[in-house]
């Protein structure tokens, strides 16, 4: 059931994923990518990763896609232009990159996980009974990856400045 | 039991975000394929989180960061050039090729 739930979603986020490629116009685009952000955060929760899906809609669709909508609509570019889309050619070379890439990464994930560092089937269902579902993340993220998250801070305080530099016509 | 079909949509969500970086020339529209590229990693990343425990789940956490951060800085970088180009089209972004 969950299986099929799964496959269900990720056939509506391959399909819009690639009707999202192939939009002539930018706001179209960007409307079937948020489709597939979706799609993605109803696969997180059947992966049991609740508190991912949840960020993912509010951060990926409500916060960055609102950004990109939004600049699109400051350029004015959401009228009828002549198409981005490459000739032949490009198209070609695209199809034979991506093609190695996906058999590439084909290979890839058939390599076998070491068994040494595999946790037992229900260990993750467990550790979000015992510690809540924000609990299992924060645990790792405020201990092990406390390091990481202060510097993803500085990060993004580093970015605030420079969009501001960046976009503003005079300091 | 989800890892291997997890695995095979988010190589192909990968390969669709490349193949949406080679084929366009609106440096918008090649950004949202960076960001499919980027969800496609997340969702590999959680779905190894299942097997492999919870530092994958605090990995996405970070890659929300950064992707964040580069939409933020990215976009005002195509508002900066826009201003000065009146276009997003990546034909028209050759000042370095000129020489």
């Amino acid at each position: 059931m969950i299986l099929r739930f799964f496959w269900i979603f990720g056939v509506i986020a391959m399909a819009s994923a690639l009707v999202c490629i192939t939009r002539k116009n930018p706001v179209s685009s960007a409307l079937w990518l948020v489709v597939t952000l979706f799609a993605l955060a109803a696969m997180f929760v059947l992966l049991d990763a609740q508190f991912i899906a949840v960020l993912q809609v509010l951060v990926y669709a409500g916060a960055i896609m609102v950004l990109f909508l939004f600049v699109i609509m400051l350029l004015n570019l959401g009228r009828p232009a002549p198409t981005d889309i490459r000739g032949p050619l490009g198209l070609l070379t695209a199809t034979v990159l991506a093609g190695a890439l996906v058999l590439q990464l084909r290979v890839l994930s058939e390599s076998p996980l070491p068994s040494s560092i595999q946790l037992p089937p229900g260990a993750i269902t467990a550790l979000q009974q015992q510690q809540g579902i924000v609990g299992a993340v924060a645990t790792p993220l405020f201990g092990t990856y406390l390091i990481p998250f202060e510097i993803a801070s500085v990060l993004l305080l580093a970015a605030i400045v420079g969009a501001v530099v960046l976009a503003k016509r005079k300091l | 039991m989800l890892l291997s079909p997890a695995l095979f949509i988010s190589a192909v969500l990968f390969t669709l975000g490349v193949a949406g970086v080679l084929f366009r020339r609106n440096v918008i529209v090649i950004f949202m394929c960076v960001e499919l590229m980027l969800n496609a990693v997340n969702l590999t990343f959680v779905a190894l989180a299942q097997t492999l425990g919870m530092g994958g789940q605090v990995f996405v956490f970070f890659v929300m960061a950064v992707a964040a951060a580069e939409a933020a800085v990215g976009l005002a970088i195509i508002l900066a050039v826009y201003r000065h180009r009146q276009s997003v089209s990546l034909q028209n972004m050759n000042l370095l090729k000129d020489g």
